[in-house]
Protein backbone atom coordinates (compact mmCIF):
# COMPACT_ATOMS: atom_id res chain seq x y z
CA UNK A 1 0.00 0.00 0.00
CA UNK A 2 2.49 2.63 1.05
CA UNK A 3 5.07 1.59 -1.96
CA UNK A 4 2.35 1.78 -4.26
CA UNK A 5 1.72 5.16 -2.57
CA UNK A 6 5.57 6.30 -2.47
CA UNK A 7 5.67 4.64 -6.18
CA UNK A 8 2.52 6.89 -7.61
CA UNK A 9 4.51 10.44 -5.69
CA UNK A 10 7.46 9.21 -7.32
CA UNK A 11 6.43 8.92 -10.60
CA UNK A 12 4.35 11.74 -10.60
CA UNK A 13 7.39 14.39 -9.60
CA UNK A 14 9.21 12.69 -12.56
CA UNK A 15 6.67 13.14 -15.05
CA UNK A 16 6.15 16.59 -14.02
CA UNK A 17 10.00 16.82 -14.35
CA UNK A 18 10.49 15.36 -17.72
CA UNK A 19 7.48 16.98 -19.19
CA UNK A 20 9.03 20.42 -18.22
CA UNK A 21 7.54 22.47 -21.06
CA UNK A 22 4.22 20.98 -20.21
CA UNK A 23 3.81 21.04 -16.47
CA UNK A 24 4.71 24.71 -16.85
CA UNK A 25 2.09 25.48 -19.60
CA UNK A 26 -0.56 23.66 -17.35
CA UNK A 27 1.11 25.84 -14.22
CA UNK A 28 0.34 29.05 -16.37
CA UNK A 29 -2.87 28.36 -17.43
CA UNK A 30 -4.33 27.32 -13.93
CA UNK A 31 -2.71 30.22 -11.92
CA UNK A 32 -3.87 32.54 -14.67
CA UNK A 33 -7.51 31.13 -13.61
CA UNK A 34 -6.94 30.99 -10.40
CA UNK A 35 -5.48 34.90 -9.99
CA UNK A 36 -8.87 35.55 -11.57
CA UNK A 37 -11.32 33.69 -9.72
CA UNK A 38 -8.80 35.34 -6.37
CA UNK A 39 -9.63 39.07 -7.82
CA UNK A 40 -13.13 38.25 -7.79
CA UNK A 41 -13.20 36.15 -4.87
CA UNK A 42 -11.08 39.58 -3.05
CA UNK A 43 -14.05 42.05 -4.77
CA UNK A 44 -16.51 39.91 -3.41
CA UNK A 45 -15.14 39.16 0.54
CA UNK A 46 -14.54 43.03 0.72
CA UNK A 47 -18.16 43.58 -0.52
CA UNK A 48 -19.23 41.33 1.45
CA UNK A 49 -17.60 43.52 4.86
CA UNK A 50 -19.19 46.12 3.35
CA UNK A 51 -22.09 45.20 3.16
CA UNK A 52 -21.95 43.90 6.93
CA UNK A 53 -20.51 47.20 8.52
CA UNK A 54 -22.83 49.28 6.38
CA UNK A 55 -25.74 47.11 7.61
CA UNK A 56 -24.95 46.87 11.56
CA UNK A 57 -24.33 50.95 11.17
CA UNK A 58 -28.19 51.47 9.73
CA UNK A 59 -30.42 48.80 11.16
CA UNK A 60 -30.52 51.36 13.63
CA UNK A 61 -33.74 54.69 13.70
CA UNK A 62 -32.04 57.48 15.26
CA UNK A 63 -35.04 60.14 16.12
CA UNK A 64 -33.37 63.82 16.42
CA UNK A 65 -34.80 65.71 19.13
CA UNK A 66 -35.44 69.59 19.64
CA UNK A 67 -32.81 71.23 21.40
CA UNK A 68 -35.42 72.35 23.47
CA UNK A 69 -36.71 69.12 24.41
CA UNK A 70 -35.58 68.44 28.30
CA UNK A 71 -33.74 65.21 29.22
CA UNK A 72 -36.52 64.04 30.99
CA UNK A 73 -39.18 64.34 28.39
CA UNK A 74 -36.62 62.11 26.27
CA UNK A 75 -36.17 59.81 28.88
CA UNK A 76 -40.26 58.75 28.68
CA UNK A 77 -39.95 58.80 25.02
CA UNK A 78 -36.86 55.87 26.00
CA UNK A 79 -39.15 53.96 28.15
CA UNK A 80 -42.27 53.61 26.05
CA UNK A 81 -40.11 52.62 22.85
CA UNK A 82 -38.75 50.15 24.44
CA UNK A 83 -41.69 48.67 25.08
CA UNK A 84 -42.48 48.37 20.96
CA UNK A 85 -41.78 45.13 19.28
CA UNK A 86 -39.06 44.63 17.35
CA UNK A 87 -37.11 46.78 19.61
CA UNK A 88 -33.50 45.64 21.00
CA UNK A 89 -32.42 49.01 22.46
CA UNK A 90 -32.93 52.24 22.84
CA UNK A 91 -30.01 54.95 24.08
CA UNK A 92 -29.89 58.55 24.39
CA UNK A 93 -27.36 60.03 22.40
CA UNK A 94 -26.05 63.78 23.72
CA UNK A 95 -25.29 66.34 20.69
CA UNK A 96 -20.93 66.13 22.50
CA UNK A 97 -21.36 62.40 21.80
CA UNK A 98 -22.74 63.14 18.53
CA UNK A 99 -20.10 65.12 17.48
CA UNK A 100 -16.91 62.34 18.71
CA UNK A 101 -18.64 59.79 16.96
CA UNK A 102 -18.23 61.31 14.03
CA UNK A 103 -15.27 62.40 14.27
CA UNK A 104 -14.05 58.75 14.17
CA UNK A 105 -16.01 58.51 11.49
CA UNK A 106 -14.11 60.71 9.07
CA UNK A 107 -10.88 59.49 10.89
CA UNK A 108 -7.92 62.02 9.11
CA UNK A 109 -10.11 64.39 8.35
CA UNK A 110 -12.03 65.14 11.74
CA UNK A 111 -10.00 68.15 12.15
CA UNK A 112 -12.06 69.92 9.54
CA UNK A 113 -15.41 69.85 12.39
CA UNK A 114 -12.79 71.62 15.15
CA UNK A 115 -13.40 74.43 13.15
CA UNK A 116 -17.04 74.64 13.68
CA UNK A 117 -18.13 77.37 16.19
CA UNK A 118 -21.08 75.62 17.62
CA UNK A 119 -21.84 71.57 17.43
CA UNK A 120 -24.86 71.90 15.41
CA UNK A 121 -25.63 68.24 16.42
CA UNK A 122 -28.66 67.30 17.82
CA UNK A 123 -29.50 65.00 20.67
CA UNK A 124 -31.03 61.96 20.02
CA UNK A 125 -32.39 58.68 20.80
CA UNK A 126 -31.32 56.13 19.13
CA UNK A 127 -33.26 52.90 18.33
CA UNK A 128 -31.72 49.45 17.56
CA UNK A 129 -33.96 47.16 15.87
CA UNK A 130 -33.80 43.77 16.08
CA UNK A 131 -36.10 43.17 12.67
CA UNK A 132 -36.39 45.06 9.45
CA UNK A 133 -39.81 44.00 9.20
CA UNK A 134 -40.86 46.09 12.05
CA UNK A 135 -38.78 49.24 11.28
CA UNK A 136 -41.25 50.82 9.25
CA UNK A 137 -43.64 50.79 12.20
CA UNK A 138 -41.48 51.82 14.97
CA UNK A 139 -40.56 54.48 12.18
CA UNK A 140 -44.26 55.44 12.25
CA UNK A 141 -44.53 55.79 16.36
CA UNK A 142 -41.57 57.98 16.78
CA UNK A 143 -42.71 60.30 14.20
CA UNK A 144 -45.69 60.91 16.21
CA UNK A 145 -43.85 61.82 19.08
CA UNK A 146 -44.00 65.42 20.38
CA UNK A 147 -40.17 67.44 21.00
CA UNK A 148 -38.85 65.77 17.98
CA UNK A 149 -36.87 67.70 14.67
CA UNK A 150 -36.86 64.34 12.34
CA UNK A 151 -36.50 60.55 12.32
CA UNK A 152 -33.79 59.57 10.17
CA UNK A 153 -34.25 55.61 9.08
CA UNK A 154 -32.63 54.26 6.54
CA UNK A 155 -34.58 51.00 5.13
CA UNK A 156 -34.31 52.14 1.67
CA UNK A 157 -30.97 53.09 1.15
CA UNK A 158 -29.95 49.89 3.20
CA UNK A 159 -32.65 48.03 1.35
CA UNK A 160 -31.04 49.07 -2.43
CA UNK A 161 -27.54 48.51 -0.81
CA UNK A 162 -28.49 44.94 -0.13
CA UNK A 163 -29.98 44.32 -3.24
CA UNK A 164 -27.12 45.83 -5.60
CA UNK A 165 -24.67 43.35 -3.08
CA UNK A 166 -26.98 40.41 -3.74
CA UNK A 167 -26.91 41.09 -7.22
CA UNK A 168 -23.09 41.72 -7.55
CA UNK A 169 -22.65 38.21 -5.43
CA UNK A 170 -24.92 36.42 -7.95
CA UNK A 171 -22.91 38.04 -10.78
CA UNK A 172 -19.74 36.95 -9.08
CA UNK A 173 -20.32 33.59 -8.61
CA UNK A 174 -21.94 32.55 -12.39
CA UNK A 175 -18.92 34.05 -13.21
CA UNK A 176 -16.40 32.28 -10.85
CA UNK A 177 -18.37 28.85 -12.11
CA UNK A 178 -18.12 29.48 -15.24
CA UNK A 179 -14.03 30.28 -15.00
CA UNK A 180 -13.28 27.04 -13.23
CA UNK A 181 -15.18 24.80 -15.78
CA UNK A 182 -13.11 26.63 -18.17
CA UNK A 183 -9.99 26.02 -16.37
CA UNK A 184 -11.19 22.58 -16.18
CA UNK A 185 -11.27 21.98 -19.63
CA UNK A 186 -8.17 24.06 -20.42
CA UNK A 187 -6.20 22.23 -18.11
CA UNK A 188 -7.59 18.97 -19.11
CA UNK A 189 -6.24 20.09 -22.30
CA UNK A 190 -2.76 20.57 -21.48
CA UNK A 191 -2.35 17.39 -19.42
CA UNK A 192 -4.67 15.64 -22.83
CA UNK A 193 -1.26 16.82 -24.34
CA UNK A 194 0.82 14.84 -21.92
CA UNK A 195 -1.28 11.55 -22.11
CA UNK A 196 -1.04 12.11 -25.45
CA UNK A 197 2.59 12.21 -25.52
CA UNK A 198 2.32 9.44 -23.27
CA UNK A 199 -0.29 7.24 -25.36
CA UNK A 200 2.70 4.38 -26.10
CA UNK A 201 3.58 3.97 -22.51
CA UNK A 202 -0.10 3.77 -21.36
CA UNK A 203 -0.60 0.85 -24.48
CA UNK A 204 2.51 -0.64 -22.71
CA UNK A 205 1.38 -0.35 -18.97
CA UNK A 206 -1.54 -2.05 -20.14
CA UNK A 207 0.15 -4.75 -22.15
CA UNK A 208 2.06 -5.62 -19.05
CA UNK A 209 -1.20 -5.88 -16.83
CA UNK A 210 -1.19 -2.63 -15.15
CA UNK A 211 -4.59 -1.60 -13.69
CA UNK A 212 -6.25 1.52 -14.56
CA UNK A 213 -5.82 3.25 -11.09
CA UNK A 214 -2.64 1.77 -11.54
CA UNK A 215 -1.81 3.85 -14.66
CA UNK A 216 -4.23 7.02 -13.79
CA UNK A 217 -2.87 7.05 -10.21
CA UNK A 218 0.46 9.17 -11.36
CA UNK A 219 -1.63 11.31 -13.59
CA UNK A 220 -3.95 12.39 -11.16
CA UNK A 221 -1.25 13.21 -8.83
CA UNK A 222 0.59 15.15 -11.51
CA UNK A 223 -2.66 17.20 -11.78
CA UNK A 224 -2.43 17.62 -7.90
CA UNK A 225 0.64 18.41 -7.91
CA UNK A 226 0.38 20.71 -11.24
CA UNK A 227 -2.81 22.35 -9.18
CA UNK A 228 -0.86 22.75 -5.63
CA UNK A 229 2.17 24.37 -7.48
CA UNK A 230 -0.54 26.58 -9.43
CA UNK A 231 -2.06 27.29 -5.99
CA UNK A 232 1.05 28.69 -4.21
CA UNK A 233 2.15 31.06 -6.98
CA UNK A 234 -1.41 32.20 -6.89
CA UNK A 235 -1.74 32.73 -3.23
CA UNK A 236 1.44 34.54 -3.24
CA UNK A 237 0.77 36.88 -6.65
CA UNK A 238 -2.70 37.74 -4.78
CA UNK A 239 -1.29 38.73 -1.60
CA UNK A 240 1.62 40.58 -2.86
CA UNK A 241 -0.68 42.83 -5.19
CA UNK A 242 -3.54 42.76 -2.66
CA UNK A 243 -1.47 44.18 0.24
CA UNK A 244 -0.12 47.00 -2.60
CA UNK A 245 -3.64 47.80 -3.13
CA UNK A 246 -4.61 48.13 0.37
CA UNK A 247 -1.62 50.22 1.06
CA UNK A 248 -2.78 52.47 -2.30
CA UNK A 249 -6.13 53.07 -1.74
CA UNK A 250 -7.45 51.08 1.61
CA UNK A 251 -7.50 54.78 3.55
CA UNK A 252 -9.27 56.28 0.66
CA UNK A 253 -11.89 53.15 0.32
CA UNK A 254 -12.39 53.80 4.16
CA UNK A 255 -12.85 57.38 4.00
CA UNK A 256 -15.46 56.74 0.95
CA UNK A 257 -17.41 54.35 2.21
CA UNK A 258 -16.55 54.62 5.90
CA UNK A 259 -15.55 50.17 6.33
CA UNK A 260 -11.76 48.87 6.22
CA UNK A 261 -10.33 46.66 3.61
CA UNK A 262 -10.32 43.07 4.78
CA UNK A 263 -7.07 42.70 6.30
CA UNK A 264 -4.56 41.14 4.05
CA UNK A 265 -3.47 38.06 6.34
CA UNK A 266 -6.98 36.66 6.69
CA UNK A 267 -7.21 36.83 2.97
CA UNK A 268 -4.20 35.04 2.45
CA UNK A 269 -5.08 32.87 5.32
CA UNK A 270 -8.59 31.59 3.43
CA UNK A 271 -7.15 32.01 0.03
CA UNK A 272 -4.49 29.26 0.57
CA UNK A 273 -7.09 27.19 1.47
CA UNK A 274 -9.49 27.93 -1.17
CA UNK A 275 -6.75 27.94 -4.35
CA UNK A 276 -5.04 24.98 -2.77
CA UNK A 277 -9.27 23.07 -2.75
CA UNK A 278 -9.21 24.84 -6.15
CA UNK A 279 -5.60 24.17 -7.74
CA UNK A 280 -6.44 20.10 -6.46
CA UNK A 281 -9.38 19.46 -7.59
CA UNK A 282 -9.04 21.72 -11.24
CA UNK A 283 -5.75 19.44 -11.51
CA UNK A 284 -7.15 16.03 -10.36
CA UNK A 285 -10.68 16.88 -12.69
CA UNK A 286 -8.22 18.04 -15.52
CA UNK A 287 -6.49 14.55 -15.55
CA UNK A 288 -8.72 12.37 -15.00
CA UNK A 289 -11.08 13.41 -18.01
CA UNK A 290 -8.19 14.11 -20.21
CA UNK A 291 -7.46 10.00 -19.16
CA UNK A 292 -10.95 8.91 -20.05
CA UNK A 293 -10.60 8.05 -23.51
CA UNK A 294 -6.96 6.35 -23.30
CA UNK A 295 -7.87 4.06 -20.59
CA UNK A 296 -11.04 2.82 -22.22
CA UNK A 297 -9.07 1.30 -25.10
CA UNK B 1 -2.48 -23.58 -21.97
CA UNK B 2 -4.56 -21.60 -24.64
CA UNK B 3 -7.53 -23.44 -25.79
CA UNK B 4 -9.93 -22.27 -28.19
CA UNK B 5 -13.48 -23.69 -28.87
CA UNK B 6 -15.24 -22.63 -32.09
CA UNK B 7 -14.55 -19.09 -31.56
CA UNK B 8 -15.47 -16.83 -34.02
CA UNK B 9 -15.22 -13.16 -34.36
CA UNK B 10 -16.71 -11.02 -36.91
CA UNK B 11 -15.92 -7.09 -37.26
CA UNK B 12 -18.07 -4.85 -39.24
CA UNK B 13 -16.92 -5.79 -42.64
CA UNK B 14 -14.68 -8.88 -42.61
CA UNK B 15 -14.21 -12.49 -40.80
CA UNK B 16 -11.57 -12.32 -38.06
CA UNK B 17 -11.69 -15.61 -37.14
CA UNK B 18 -14.59 -18.52 -38.10
CA UNK B 19 -15.30 -21.16 -35.88
CA UNK B 20 -11.76 -21.75 -34.56
CA UNK B 21 -10.58 -24.57 -32.46
CA UNK B 22 -7.62 -25.23 -31.40
CA UNK B 23 -5.21 -26.77 -28.35
CA UNK B 24 -1.76 -25.19 -27.61
CA UNK B 25 0.01 -27.14 -24.66
CA UNK B 26 1.84 -26.38 -21.91
CA UNK B 27 5.53 -26.17 -22.97
CA UNK B 28 4.87 -26.01 -26.66
CA UNK B 29 6.76 -23.84 -29.16
CA UNK B 30 3.82 -22.84 -31.42
CA UNK B 31 4.47 -20.95 -35.01
CA UNK B 32 1.09 -18.70 -35.86
CA UNK B 33 1.88 -18.15 -39.44
CA UNK B 34 -0.63 -16.61 -42.36
CA UNK B 35 -1.09 -13.91 -44.28
CA UNK B 36 -1.68 -10.40 -43.43
CA UNK B 37 -5.77 -10.20 -42.38
CA UNK B 38 -5.52 -13.92 -42.35
CA UNK B 39 -6.74 -13.58 -38.44
CA UNK B 40 -3.43 -13.83 -36.75
CA UNK B 41 -3.45 -10.43 -35.22
CA UNK B 42 -7.28 -11.62 -34.12
CA UNK B 43 -5.82 -14.81 -32.65
CA UNK B 44 -3.65 -12.83 -30.40
CA UNK B 45 -5.97 -10.15 -29.69
CA UNK B 46 -8.69 -12.29 -28.12
CA UNK B 47 -5.86 -14.27 -25.81
CA UNK B 48 -5.38 -11.01 -24.07
CA UNK B 49 -9.00 -9.98 -24.35
CA UNK B 50 -8.05 -7.21 -25.92
CA UNK B 51 -11.31 -7.81 -27.89
CA UNK B 52 -14.40 -9.76 -27.67
CA UNK B 53 -15.13 -12.98 -29.07
CA UNK B 54 -19.00 -13.15 -30.73
CA UNK B 55 -19.00 -16.70 -29.80
CA UNK B 56 -16.99 -19.56 -28.26
CA UNK B 57 -14.90 -20.06 -25.87
CA UNK B 58 -11.73 -19.22 -24.87
CA UNK B 59 -9.64 -20.83 -21.94
CA UNK B 60 -5.86 -19.81 -21.37
CA UNK B 61 -4.44 -21.39 -18.23
CA UNK B 62 -7.78 -23.43 -17.52
CA UNK B 63 -10.13 -19.98 -17.11
CA UNK B 64 -12.60 -19.07 -19.62
CA UNK B 65 -11.23 -15.49 -20.37
CA UNK B 66 -14.57 -14.53 -22.46
CA UNK B 67 -16.21 -14.46 -19.16
CA UNK B 68 -13.55 -12.16 -17.72
CA UNK B 69 -14.72 -8.64 -16.44
CA UNK B 70 -13.01 -5.40 -17.45
CA UNK B 71 -11.11 -5.61 -14.10
CA UNK B 72 -9.62 -9.03 -14.62
CA UNK B 73 -7.99 -8.34 -17.72
CA UNK B 74 -4.79 -6.70 -15.68
CA UNK B 75 -4.36 -10.23 -14.17
CA UNK B 76 -5.04 -12.34 -17.15
CA UNK B 77 -2.17 -10.09 -18.90
CA UNK B 78 0.03 -10.52 -16.24
CA UNK B 79 0.71 -14.52 -16.63
CA UNK B 80 0.90 -13.62 -20.41
CA UNK B 81 3.86 -12.02 -21.47
CA UNK B 82 4.26 -9.85 -24.89
CA UNK B 83 7.06 -8.94 -27.52
CA UNK B 84 6.01 -6.93 -30.27
CA UNK B 85 7.99 -6.25 -33.50
CA UNK B 86 8.32 -2.73 -32.85
CA UNK B 87 10.09 -3.62 -29.34
CA UNK B 88 7.84 -1.22 -27.47
CA UNK B 89 10.50 0.01 -24.77
CA UNK B 90 9.88 3.25 -23.08
CA UNK B 91 12.21 5.40 -24.41
CA UNK B 92 12.70 7.72 -21.70
CA UNK B 93 13.39 4.96 -18.79
CA UNK B 94 16.56 3.02 -19.31
CA UNK B 95 17.26 -0.44 -20.05
CA UNK B 96 16.86 -1.46 -16.21
CA UNK B 97 13.81 0.75 -15.45
CA UNK B 98 11.83 -0.37 -18.29
CA UNK B 99 12.46 -4.04 -17.17
CA UNK B 100 11.76 -2.88 -13.40
CA UNK B 101 8.39 -1.35 -14.45
CA UNK B 102 7.16 -4.54 -15.52
CA UNK B 103 7.70 -5.69 -12.06
CA UNK B 104 6.73 -2.01 -10.05
CA UNK B 105 3.46 -2.82 -11.92
CA UNK B 106 2.39 -6.11 -9.50
CA UNK B 107 3.90 -4.20 -6.51
CA UNK B 108 6.87 -6.36 -6.07
CA UNK B 109 9.19 -5.41 -3.23
CA UNK B 110 12.50 -3.28 -4.10
CA UNK B 111 14.77 -5.43 -3.03
CA UNK B 112 12.87 -8.21 -5.64
CA UNK B 113 13.14 -6.05 -8.37
CA UNK B 114 16.72 -5.19 -7.75
CA UNK B 115 18.01 -8.81 -7.67
CA UNK B 116 15.56 -10.39 -10.86
CA UNK B 117 16.75 -7.82 -12.96
CA UNK B 118 19.65 -7.91 -13.43
CA UNK B 119 19.63 -11.82 -13.79
CA UNK B 120 16.90 -11.76 -16.25
CA UNK B 121 19.05 -9.22 -18.23
CA UNK B 122 21.97 -11.13 -17.92
CA UNK B 123 19.77 -14.31 -18.75
CA UNK B 124 18.17 -12.51 -22.44
CA UNK B 125 22.34 -10.90 -22.95
CA UNK B 126 22.35 -7.76 -22.02
CA UNK B 127 23.65 -7.86 -18.73
CA UNK B 128 26.01 -4.74 -19.56
CA UNK B 129 23.66 -2.05 -20.92
CA UNK B 130 21.22 -1.78 -17.70
CA UNK B 131 21.96 1.81 -17.57
CA UNK B 132 21.47 2.43 -21.52
CA UNK B 133 18.63 4.07 -22.66
CA UNK B 134 16.51 2.36 -25.88
CA UNK B 135 17.76 4.32 -28.47
CA UNK B 136 21.20 3.65 -27.45
CA UNK B 137 21.09 0.02 -28.34
CA UNK B 138 20.91 -2.03 -31.61
CA UNK B 139 17.74 -3.41 -32.42
CA UNK B 140 18.73 -6.95 -31.25
CA UNK B 141 19.33 -5.58 -28.25
CA UNK B 142 16.33 -3.63 -27.92
CA UNK B 143 14.07 -6.84 -28.52
CA UNK B 144 16.45 -8.96 -26.16
CA UNK B 145 15.02 -5.86 -23.30
CA UNK B 146 11.55 -6.34 -24.69
CA UNK B 147 12.10 -9.82 -24.09
CA UNK B 148 13.58 -9.54 -20.61
CA UNK B 149 10.22 -7.02 -19.88
CA UNK B 150 8.08 -9.77 -21.42
CA UNK B 151 9.60 -12.64 -18.96
CA UNK B 152 10.79 -10.96 -15.66
CA UNK B 153 7.22 -11.50 -13.56
CA UNK B 154 7.92 -15.17 -15.17
CA UNK B 155 4.17 -15.79 -17.01
CA UNK B 156 3.29 -18.65 -18.32
CA UNK B 157 2.81 -18.11 -21.42
CA UNK B 158 4.91 -15.56 -23.59
CA UNK B 159 3.47 -14.10 -27.26
CA UNK B 160 5.93 -12.80 -29.54
CA UNK B 161 4.10 -11.15 -32.50
CA UNK B 162 6.89 -10.92 -35.22
CA UNK B 163 9.59 -10.37 -32.62
CA UNK B 164 12.35 -10.78 -35.62
CA UNK B 165 10.03 -8.24 -38.09
CA UNK B 166 12.27 -5.32 -37.47
CA UNK B 167 15.87 -7.24 -37.50
CA UNK B 168 18.26 -8.43 -39.98
CA UNK B 169 18.68 -12.51 -40.67
CA UNK B 170 21.44 -12.90 -38.44
CA UNK B 171 20.18 -11.44 -35.20
CA UNK B 172 16.55 -12.44 -36.05
CA UNK B 173 18.13 -16.21 -35.35
CA UNK B 174 19.81 -15.26 -32.04
CA UNK B 175 16.76 -13.63 -30.84
CA UNK B 176 15.40 -17.63 -31.59
CA UNK B 177 17.99 -19.35 -29.77
CA UNK B 178 16.93 -16.59 -26.96
CA UNK B 179 13.25 -17.82 -27.21
CA UNK B 180 14.27 -20.91 -27.52
CA UNK B 181 16.13 -21.02 -24.75
CA UNK B 182 12.72 -19.83 -22.92
CA UNK B 183 11.34 -22.21 -23.99
CA UNK B 184 13.16 -24.59 -22.68
CA UNK B 185 12.82 -22.76 -19.44
CA UNK B 186 9.26 -23.82 -19.76
CA UNK B 187 7.36 -20.62 -20.69
CA UNK B 188 4.49 -21.75 -23.67
CA UNK B 189 5.05 -19.63 -26.77
CA UNK B 190 3.54 -18.81 -29.06
CA UNK B 191 5.12 -16.68 -32.19
CA UNK B 192 3.28 -15.07 -34.83
CA UNK B 193 5.67 -14.40 -38.03
CA UNK B 194 6.17 -13.86 -41.24
CA UNK B 195 9.53 -15.49 -41.12
CA UNK B 196 9.80 -18.59 -43.82
CA UNK B 197 13.24 -18.91 -43.27
CA UNK B 198 12.82 -18.94 -39.54
CA UNK B 199 9.58 -20.99 -39.16
CA UNK B 200 11.32 -24.03 -41.34
CA UNK B 201 14.71 -23.87 -39.17
CA UNK B 202 13.20 -24.22 -36.07
CA UNK B 203 10.87 -27.57 -37.03
CA UNK B 204 8.25 -26.50 -34.17
CA UNK B 205 4.43 -27.12 -34.59
CA UNK B 206 3.22 -24.32 -37.24
CA UNK B 207 -0.72 -23.34 -37.31
CA UNK B 208 -1.08 -21.43 -40.46
CA UNK B 209 -4.41 -19.27 -40.69
CA UNK B 210 -5.62 -18.13 -43.74
CA UNK B 211 -9.48 -16.23 -43.62
CA UNK B 212 -10.25 -16.59 -40.71
CA UNK B 213 -9.73 -20.65 -40.63
CA UNK B 214 -7.01 -22.82 -39.61
CA UNK B 215 -5.43 -24.29 -42.89
CA UNK B 216 -3.03 -26.34 -41.26
CA UNK B 217 -1.01 -27.56 -37.65
CA UNK B 218 1.49 -30.02 -37.79
CA UNK B 219 5.27 -29.64 -36.87
CA UNK B 220 7.12 -28.85 -39.69
CA UNK B 221 8.07 -25.86 -42.04
CA UNK B 222 6.34 -22.35 -42.77
CA UNK B 223 4.11 -23.81 -46.03
CA UNK B 224 2.92 -26.44 -48.33
CA UNK B 225 5.40 -25.94 -51.35
CA UNK B 226 8.12 -25.59 -48.60
CA UNK B 227 6.52 -29.20 -47.43
CA UNK B 228 7.23 -30.39 -50.51
CA UNK B 229 10.21 -29.27 -51.42
CA UNK B 230 11.63 -30.56 -48.08
CA UNK B 231 10.19 -33.88 -48.84
CA UNK B 232 12.24 -33.56 -51.96
CA UNK B 233 15.45 -33.22 -50.37
CA UNK B 234 14.85 -36.10 -48.15
CA UNK B 235 13.67 -38.12 -50.95
CA UNK B 236 17.15 -36.89 -52.55
CA UNK B 237 18.83 -37.76 -49.43
CA UNK B 238 17.10 -41.32 -49.43
CA UNK B 239 18.41 -42.09 -53.24
CA UNK B 240 21.89 -40.98 -52.20
CA UNK B 241 22.23 -43.31 -49.19
CA UNK B 242 20.68 -46.16 -51.12
CA UNK B 243 23.41 -45.32 -54.05
CA UNK B 244 26.05 -44.91 -51.06
CA UNK B 245 24.97 -48.75 -49.36
CA UNK B 246 24.98 -50.08 -52.97
CA UNK B 247 28.37 -48.48 -53.41
CA UNK B 248 29.04 -49.81 -49.73
CA UNK B 249 27.91 -53.71 -50.16
CA UNK B 250 29.78 -53.74 -53.88
CA UNK B 251 32.98 -53.16 -52.43
CA UNK B 252 33.17 -49.63 -54.11
CA UNK B 253 34.81 -47.51 -51.99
Amino acid sequence: MFRRFFYTIKQAFLQVFRNRAMSVASIFAITAMLLILGLFFVIVININTAATMIRQDYDSIEVFLLDTTPKEQADTMITSLKGEAGVEDVTYRTKEEAMTELKTRWGDSGYLLDSLASNPLPNSIVIKINSLEAADDIAAKAAALDGIEDVKYYKETVDKLMSATRFVQLAAIVIMIFLIIVSVVVVSNTIKLTVFNRAREISIMKYVGATNWFIRGPFLAEGIIIGLFSAGISVGISAFVYEKVVDLIGKDVFAVLSTPMVPVDFLTYNLVWIFAALGVSIGACGSIISMRKFLDA
Amino acid sequence: MIVFENVTKHYKSNIGLDDVSVRINKGEFVFLVGPSGAGKSTFVKLILKEIDANKGKIKVRGEDVTKFSNRQIPKLRRNVGIVFQDFRLLPKKTVYENVAFAMEIIHQSPRTIKRQVPQVLSLVGVGTKAQKYPNELSAGEQQRVAIARAIVNNPKILIADEPTGNLDPETAWEIMQLLELINMRGTTILMVTHAKDIVDRMNKRVIAIEKGRIVRDDIGTYGFEEALAKMEVTMDTLQHRRQFNEKLKKGDL
